[in-house]
């Protein structure tokens, strides 16, 4: 049974509501912080804590506030990224719309930390009909004293904005989102300097996503060793897990990070495993982004140890056998998916999403699009796997902005796995037009449930 | 006395870029520090432009390898790094021609700089002075492996002076930040986003600012070109010549590109970097359109004389007196040896006579000019 820092409430009747969300305990923590805590002794909870950011590259979140200049008569700002748009990850829309609360409360305690006396939410356009639960939420916590001047007598100020985005993937990249938030075009900046120096409108700005913020209410109302606690080695606290695929029950699952991705997939506590009996076959455990494995990589580590939904363990193996807990968008694919059009998909978005800076994202999605497109429709060419492979090499690592290691990365997996089920296509183009290519050896070993 | 203090006190870096090393002032990107140089060592530059604030960091072409950051902080950096947005720190250790990595990743980029490119050159007006022109020839591969159809545009009219051909254009931005940085109110920009992003001004509307022509000088490619000199003449057979006017509206310190006495192109000066040059009064030359667009007759100006040409250039195909030789660096990235010369073009070809000096020959240069000399 696993502990629920997030979303124990969030189905409490009437939650939505400041009274509800007072009445069972919310709120705790802004009272805590603001009445008895320096700015710094919160930031230290959060280094104590191991919290590390829930936006997909878990660099710890106490760190990242200790970077943020502070230089005398500039204001700092504090920026919400909820712009949630990697294919396979909706966990913040589930926290936003179900508690939304616990995110201004985790926004107010942590602005209080980092001196934001303006906080802004940059929510993903697509999600249009959350700005209102979140602008309700903020104009409730206001009435009652949590926002707005003098906070609980404490002296401190603190206005929280929504800001929509416009629907683009880019505009989560945080600076990107910084470049949209001032009303321009979502570019990503080329760092240095960085958005803890010159965020927005050049002022320093620290940028977490929802969920890291959230995290913060359970770390300053139990304390950062608490929380550390809970968990195992680097990866403390709680992780919210939205999974999707082929499963049995999908949905956002708030885990300890000490279970099994087996249990994860087959228990009736999580995923509930795979429906009409099928067999496990792949999954892309941390969002679109990340590397795609095979299911007896999956299961177990190159070296046959048991592999747990946690940072480490995830990326055991490095990109070789690994792959990422990312974002948390867990992807299961069963036997009857095919990996190259699933890569095609891929491909198909992140050519869709590049903001087309530099040349080597621009240029090199769109190819490697087009060629997954000829293989998957039985028009490729055995030279084209090469040539993918080539590609996404030229992309990873030469790019601004992470986008394009994110458009490489998973051509550069689903090649190193499954490049069998790319020959198969290009030697069978009629049949792969009416089939797919199955399982082979990766459901090694078979998974028997219990 | 005092002068030589102040210079002591302030303390120069050490950078050494393929074996070369050079003292520059702290806040000197790789790139300057490499242009110092001079030479082979130098990274091609595509978008960046040091006259135009926040241009640089896009095409990716200026990768470099830094093998070690800093005499304090020797760690090599991980990822390849884009040299015209990176300062140099004191005892880093750059490696650019003599990095096989940055070979490879430059080669990259030019291929994919050129998968949707038209390689419409033989009908293109900027052919001849083009810089993906040369980095294709420095940089790339022979030959293509891309299959698919290239990418094509609805075509934008900018208006009477500046013709757009956005299949050519590699989205460096310059022209973007020319016109945030030039004229009061940029008018046109980037619409849509990855490949399929585009310059256009959204709703159909002619570029007419006094100084937006200077977009035409900072494009690199023919994406941006003078309408007024389309089709009319190779710029390789045009001579470039050093003038100025009296003008009331900018420096009117330009090059005229001429053949005979007709004035053909009226364009600000470039350095050797394909960058616009200060004015005599030290400020950017950037012209206006008058010069630039309306004074195409001799009479209009006060000519200077031949226009320095760097020997690299296809320009100097023309042999202009006051031809610069461009420094070679080779011998010493090799630590002494010197590369050896397969062929000597001047040597073996009847043509390619560096001691025949085009611009001083009346009119266009006729076959006849060029035969040898007879025993
Ligand atoms: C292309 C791209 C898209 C991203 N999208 C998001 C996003 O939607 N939400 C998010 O929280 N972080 C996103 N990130 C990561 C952010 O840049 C940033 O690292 C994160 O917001 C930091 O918050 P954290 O430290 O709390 O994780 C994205 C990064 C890239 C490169
Ligand atoms: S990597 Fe892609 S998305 Fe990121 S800046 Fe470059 S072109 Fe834009
Ligand atoms: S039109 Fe020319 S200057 Fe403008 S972005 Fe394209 S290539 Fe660069
Ligand atoms: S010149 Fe440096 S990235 Fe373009």
């Amino acid at each position: 049974m696993s502990v629920k820092l997030l979303l124990e409430k969030a189905h409490v009747e009437g939650i939505r509501s400041f009274d509800v969300y007072r009445r069972e305990g919310g709120y705790r923590s802004v009272e805590k912080a603001l009445k008895t805590m320096s700015p710094d002794a919160v930031t230290e909870e959060v280094k104590k804590s191991g919290l590390r950011g829930r936006g997909g590259a878990g660099f710890p979140s106490g760190l990242k506030w200790s970077f943020l200049a502070k230089p005398e008569g500039v204001p700092r700002h504090l920026v919400c990224n909820a712009d949630e748009s990697e294919p396979g990850t909706f966990k913040d829309r589930y926290l936003m719309e179900f508690i939304p609360h616990l995110l201004i409360e985790g926004l107010i305690v942590s602005s209080f930390a980092l001196g934001s006396h303006a906080t802004y939410i940059y929510i993903r356009g697509e999600y249009a009909w959350i700005p209102d639960i979140l602008e309700q939420a903020i104009a409730e916590a206001k009435n009652n004293g949590f926002l707005g001047k003098n906070i609980l007598g404490s002296g401190f100020d603190c206005e929280i904005y929504v800001q929509r985005g416009a629907g683009a993937y880019i505009c989560g990249e945080e600076t990107a989102l910084i470049e949209s938030l001032e009303g321009k075009r979502g570019n990503p900046r080329i760092k240095p300097p960085f958005p803890a120096v010159k965020g927005v409108w050049d002022r320093p700005t620290v940028v977490n996503n929802v969920e890291t913020l959230a995290a913060v209410v359970p770390i300053i109302n139990m304390g950062g060793e608490e929380y550390a606690k809970i968990g195992v080695g680097k990866s403390t606290g709680t992780k919210l897990i939205s999974a999707c695929g082929n499963i049995n029950k999908p949905g956002v699952y708030e885990i300890d990070m000490t279970i099994s991705v087996e249990e994860f997939i087959y228990s009736d506590e999580y995923c509930g495993g795979i429906p009409n009996g099928k067999r496990l076959k792949a999954c892309i455990p941390g969002g679109s982004s990340v590397p795609i494995l095979p299911a007896n990589l999956l299961l177990k580590t190159a070296k046959g140890e048991t592999r747990y939904m946690n940072y480490e363990s995830l990326a055991d193996g490095g990109f070789a056998t690994g792959s990422m807990m990312g974002s948390g968008g867990f992807i299961i694919l069963d036997e009857d998916q095919c990996v190259v059009k699933n890569t095609y998909t891929l491909a198909r978005f992140y050519r869709h999403e590049s903001c087309g800076q530099c040349s080597p994202c621009r240029e090199g999605t769109g190819w490697m699009e087009k060629i997954l497109k000829n293989i998957d429709t039985g028009k490729g060419k055995m030279s084209d796997i090469d040539l993918l492979w080539d590609i996404q090499r030229k992309i990873e690592g030469n790019t601004i902005c992470p986008l394009g290691d994110a458009a490489a990365w998973p051509v550069a997996a689903a090649i190193r796995h499954f490049r069998d089920e790319f020959e198969w296509h290009v030697n069978n183009p009629q049949e792969s037009q009416t089939r797919n290519f199955g399982l082979a050896h990766y459901a090694d070993p078979i998974y028997v449930p219990a | 006395m005092a002068e030589e203090k102040k210079a002591e006190e302030k303390k120069l870096f050490k950078v050494t870029i393929d074996n070369i090393t050079v003292d520059v002032e702290p806040g000197t990107t790789i790139l300057h520090a490499a242009r110092m140089v001079g030479g082979d060592v130098t990274p091609p530059a595509m978008c960046y432009y040091s006259k135009l604030k926040g241009s640089g960091g896009k095409c990716r072409t200026c990768l470099v390898e830094v093998a070690a950051g800093s005499t304090a902080d020797p760690r090599p950096m991980p990822k390849l790094v884009a040299s015209c947005r990176t300062t140099v720190m004191d005892g880093m250790i750059v490696k650019n021609i003599t990095s096989e990595r940055v070979l490879e990743a430059r080669a990259g980029v030019v291929e994919l700089l050129l998968i949707n490119h038209p390689l419409d050159c033989p009908i293109c007006d900027q052919a001849g002075e083009c810089h993906l022109q040369d980095l294709s020839y420095e940089h790339g591969k022979e030959g293509t492996r891309y299959e698919f159809k290239r990418r094509t545009f609805t075509p934008h009219n900018l208006g009477e002076y500046i013709q757009l051909h956005m299949t050519r254009c590699i989205l460096c931005y310059r022209c973007v930040y020319t016109a945030n940085q030039l004229t009061n109110k940029r008018e046109h920009g980037i619409l849509d986003r990855g490949d399929h992003a585009e310059i256009a001004t959204y709703i159909e509307k002619a570029l007419d600012n006094e100084f937006i022509g200077n977009v035409i000088d900072v494009c690199p490619v023919g994406a941006l070109t003078d309408k007024t000199f389309r089709f009319k003449n190779r710029v390789w057979f045009t001579k470039p010549m050093d003038a100025h006017r009296d003008c009331p509206t900018c420096s009117g310190q330009v090059q005229l590109w001429m053949r005979g006495d007709e004035v053909y192109r009226v364009t600000a000066r470039k350095d050797e970097w394909g960058e616009v040059k200060d004015t005599t009064e030290g400020k950017p030359g950037w012209i206006c359109n008058d010069c630039r667009f309306h004074k195409k007759s001799v009479k209009d100006w006060v000519i200077e004389g031949p226009t320095q040409v760097n020997r690299h250039s296809v320009i100097s195909q023309g042999h202009y007196v006051n031809t610069v030789t461009p420094k070679e660096t080779l011998p010493e990235v090799m630590g002494g040896r010197a590369p050896k010369l397969l062929m000597n073009i001047h040597k073996v070809s009847d043509v390619n006579r560096p001691e025949i000096q085009l611009s001083k020959i009346e009119g266009p240069a006729h076959s006849d000019d060029f035969k040898p000399p007879t025993p």
